[in-house]
């Protein structure tokens, strides 16, 4: 049924003389372009891309576009990501032309309309947070982790502090140590303890003069709450240091606790996780970053301001880092995330949180006979199983189960992150799912587990493309297609 | 509510099998009642997908939309055409509800057009690797120095062109000051910078040299030669173009540049207030393993079949930590997507109509701009599609907003970035503005009273 012809890159698809957009002629009196662009400036040559004509191009990415799994067509429990549901109603209302055609320099009184609703987003996520002050700039949630870093930088300077380490468990996403050495900080691992806790007493000896933050991840990466978040708050205040929250598994706990209230200083949302932002097949994201009061003056700016009478973009911030960006952020997945928190209202959310930790352990219930889960019995929004058993058995790796769940039609969970276990498949099955599929999920990873070792390290079968050759594909890198 | 599926009944068995009496009891379990919050949220209640609806759209008509009328705002955001086959394409929910291609065997479609989509870059600029994508055009331009200093070994300052747009370079100095590397900014007094006063900005610590092509006024660099200043001065050459441009413009790799980036807003992508847009970069195959982001490559599976893969992710956050060429994760990929699928509509010739469309129109405009009295042409270089006006009557302010009365978005005030170009404004012709929009643009700023003392007005009129 495939239609291979279609399916080739769109290079194969050119042929000379054919095209796919048409511009009207040139309406306005004739200048010789030698009079407008010098000639030594101009290209000697049409661009050099292919010629294929508005059908051709439909199908062709129609085609591509079915060979990906997505939120839309299948299970994704991609642990860490929130794979959860992206609201269509969503898509049509931030398309509204009032909404999307809006130039970032227009004046303030031609979008009072789009800075009431940024305006009302900061509010509603400072009080999701338990924190004070909201900037919308960053572009992601690692671009919020570099742009809060910086903003502890700067309050640490100002304060006449010399502090140049950043640390975060071994357990961390790659971006808190990685954002930390981009923002001029010693990046410093703490370890957890087997549960997935903070080890205290390693938290305790690098908690010196040098210390500036902690990165924290709260429910952690592999899905816990931290028991002890009080006591660390402490330490980390009574060292004069700062709490950052990485914010990337709010989904669990909106409602229910809030980081300013557990003693963050600072964090980072993920609203294409936790407000439903359609992932993009790589992004956009965005990543507004919350604040406690002290640290307001140092955000990026501007802010958006209401006097009461009229909103604006306030630029009067002396202490402020500056920017980290151009324009005023990602706002489509900001105006996203507004019609997503307005269409579940405070109630709602807090059952957003209930629904995706009880599918969570509902799962773990059903797959901790199937592999071990070692934090235990009871997880937050998502949990870390292993395949160390069978692997030791049988040879089949996390991998292996991950590419033979494709072939059930299901996506495979997080592998190998985080590196803390073995062998690991970090599992998150958001709150848009049903039982019938946490079921059937539960179900195929145990028929897995009775299929022979060869057919799963052959696996998947069903997708059209085996497992590619990665070493080739370094060794020799093609990162483009060759010249005609 | 509509997304969530657990009936009470559904809830019950589940929380058998878990093995706990209710929610609260499994919450109480896990989170600590020290932690908890005691009330409910202060957020407003919820609402139906129709009473939603019309909140935004309330929201909504408190904006002027772009496409309502005649807009000739540019600097870095670009109303140009998009053709409907993009927004029908890009709103599969195959490309837009999935994620980063862990999966390759599942993610053949995202992984193909991130290949096509490197390779449409690589083609525009001349540069041998692009990347799957960056925020925007000030963090691509602001990772481009990050790789140079590195690449370089040579960390003590960077240099920079002020005619480069100055929210890039504000970036750029909020990344740099972190690092304590120093931020030397040339001024272009005629709208452009001297390649001499460059070569004289670098010195033996400089990692790199980075201008925008056409700049930040819409007018062309030389940029031969300031290339060749960086490069005598050992430092690289970094240039940030108009992906636009490059359909009638040499490729930045005829001029010596060692890494091209762009805003790739313009490559089909909506205004949207400003993001998310489209950081695009680029650069010689030397410097590969510095590049920031996701890279695809081609490869075989293992029946030998042609496919795609994320490739040389050794220089990634997930794999380096601390030691990555980037944080960057989650990047820009469905406005690369719809780049891609823009630049196959447009195809070469497309791409050049364009691009001729938008010299020839901003020409006539700013002919017209600068042939009364009132208004002159600030520089003289020539430019592409923006042009930046001098008001001689001194009224930037008043101006652009009795345009903006009259239904025209008529330019942006530079003096906020440059306060000795309080009296001029930046403005912005692409192709889809009609010979009839220009002329009113011109007669509508040509017969304002702005500024001008009742006699004086008299006089003009
Ligand atoms: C725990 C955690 N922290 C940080 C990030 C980084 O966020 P982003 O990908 O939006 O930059 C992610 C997601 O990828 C994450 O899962």
């Amino acid at each position: 049924m495939r239609n291979t012809r279609a399916l080739s890159p769109i290079f194969e698809l050119s042929a000379p003389g054919r095209r796919g957009a048409t511009l009207p002629a040139s309406d306005v009196p004739y200048a010789a372009l030698d009079d407008i662009l010098p000639a030594d400036a101009r290209a000697h040559a049409l661009p050099d891309l292919p010629e294929v004509a508005e059908p051709d191009v439909v199908r062709h990415y129609t085609c591509i576009s079915q060979l990906n799994m997505s939120v839309d067509t299948h299970f994704y429990p991609l642990g860490s990501c929130t794979m959860k549901y992206n609201p269509k109603r969503n898509e049509r209302l931030a398309s509204l032309p009032g909404l999307l055609d809006l130039h970032p320099y227009q004046s303030e009184t031609s979008h009072q309309g789009m800075l009431q609703l940024l305006f009302e987003l900061q509010q509603m996520l400072a009080e999701i947070a338990g924190l004070h002050v909201v900037s919308l700039q960053p572009a992601a949630g690692a671009h919020g982790e570099l742009a809060a870093l910086m903003t502890a930088a700067a309050y640490f300077r100002d304060r006449g502090e010399n502090r140049t380490k950043v640390l975060a468990p071994d357990s961390a996403h790659g971006t808190n140590p990685a954002s930390a050495a981009v923002a001029g900080f010693d990046a410093v691992t703490v370890r957890s303890t087997p549960e997935g806790y903070v080890d205290l007493d390693d938290l305790k000896s690098k908690l010196d003069d040098q210390f500036a933050v902690f990165m924290i991840t709260n429910p952690s990466t592999l899905g816990m709450f931290e028991k002890n978040i009080r006591p660390i708050a402490d330490m980390v205040h009574a060292a004069g240091g700062l709490l950052y929250l990485d914010g990337a598994n709010m989904n669990a706990i909106l409602g229910i606790s809030r980081p300013g209230d557990f003693g963050a200083d600072m964090m980072h949302y993920n609203p294409h996780k936790t407000f439903s932002g359609p992932h993009g097949g790589g992004g956009p994201g965005a990543g507004p970053i919350a604040v406690r009061e002290m640290l307001g003056p140092y955000l990026p700016a501007p802010l958006v301001a209401f006097d009461g009478v009229r909103y604006r973009l306030d630029y009067d911030r002396p202490k402020s880092i500056g920017r980290v960006r151009s324009f005023f952020g990602n706002v489509g997945v900001l105006v996203r995330a507004y019609c997503y928190i307005r269409t579940y209202g405070a109630k709602g959310l807090r059952e957003v949180s209930e629904n995706a930790v009880l599918n969570a352990n509902y799962l773990l219930s059903k797959v901790k006979h199937i592999f071990p889960v070692p934090q235990g019995e009871r997880c937050m929004h998502e949990f870390v199983a292993t395949a160390s058993k069978i692997k030791a058995e049988r040879g089949v790796s996390a991998m292996d189960i991950a590419k033979r769940l494709l072939d059930y039609g299901f996506h495979a969970p997080t592998v190998y992150f985080p590196s803390t276990v073995k062998e690991s498949m970090m599992m998150e099955p958001t709150e848009t799912e049903s039982k019938e599929t946490l079921d059937a999920f539960a179900n195929a990873l145990f028929r897995i587990t009775e299929e022979s070792p060869d057919l799963l390290h052959e696996a998947p079968h069903s997708t059209g493309v085996s497992r590619p050759d990665e070493v080739k594909a370094a060794r020799q890198p093609q990162t483009s297609w060759p010249k005609a | 509510m509509s997304y969530l599926f657990n009936t009470p009944e559904d809830q019950r068995a589940m929380l058998e099998s878990i093995g706990v009496g209710s929610i609260d009891e499994l919450f109480a379990q896990l989170v600590p009642d020290e932690a908890r919050l005691h009330r409910e949220l202060e957020i407003p209640p919820a609402m139906s997908e129709l009473e939603l609806t019309a909140q935004m759209q309330s929201l909504a008509a408190k904006n002027t939309a772009c496409s309502s009328r005649p807009c000739f705002l540019g600097g870095g955001a670009y109303d140009h055409f998009i053709p409907a086959a993009v927004d029908a394409l890009a709103s599969r929910g195959e490309f837009f509800t999935s994620y980063t291609p862990y999966q390759p065997e599942v993610s053949q479609g995202n992984l193909t057009v991130t290949f096509e989509y490197q390779t449409f870059i690589t083609r525009l600029t001349g540069m041998d690797v692009a990347n799957a994508s960056l925020y925007d055009g000030a963090t691509a331009a602001t990772e481009a120095a990050l790789m140079c200093l590195e690449a370089t070994g040579r960390r003590g300052r960077v240099v920079v062109a002020g005619s480069v747009h100055p929210e890039y370079r504000q970036t750029l100095q909020t990344y740099l000051a972190c690092l304590g590397v120093e931020l030397v900014t040339v001024g272009a007094l005629d709208g452009t910078v001297s390649a001499a006063e460059v070569a004289a900005a670098c010195n033996d610590q400089t990692a790199c040299v980075l201008v925008q092509q056409p700049n930040f006024f819409g007018c062309l660099e030389d940029v031969e030669a300031i290339g060749m200043a960086a490069h005598e001065a050992g430092a690289m050459f970094v240039v940030s173009v108009d992906p636009i441009s490059l359909g009638i413009l040499k490729k930045p790799s005829e001029y010596g540049a060692d890494i091209v980036t762009a805003e790739g807003q313009s490559l089909g992508n909506p205004l949207h207030y400003g993001g998310p847009y489209l950081g695009i970069i680029a650069c010689k195959s030397e410097f590969v393993r510095r590049m920031p982001g996701r890279i695809a490559g081609q490869t075989v599976d293992r029946r030998g079949k042609r496919c795609w893969v994320l490739t040389l992710q050794t220089r990634e956050q997930h794999i380096r930590r601390e030691k990555a060429t980037s944080n960057i994760c989650t990047n820009q990929g469905l406005f690369a997507l719809r780049a891609t699928i823009y630049l196959s509509l447009l195809g070469p010739h497309g791409l050049r109509e364009t691009a001729e469309l938008c010299a020839r129109k901003s020409h006539y405009a700013r002919s017209l701009l600068s042939t009364g009295t009132r208004f002159s042409s600030a520089f003289a270089a020539p430019t592409f599609k923006e042009f930046v006006v001098r008001d001689n009557a001194g009224a930037v302010e008043q101006l652009l907003a009795d345009a903006e009365q009259e239904g025209y978005f008529a330019g942006i005030a530079l003096g906020r970035w440059y306060p000795e170009l309080a009296d001029c404004f930046l403005v912005c012709v692409t192709e889809k503005r009609t010979r009839a929009e220009i002329e009113g643009l011109a007669s509508v700023l040509t017969s304002s009273p702005a500024g001008l003392t009742a006699e004086l007005a008299n006089h003009h009129a």
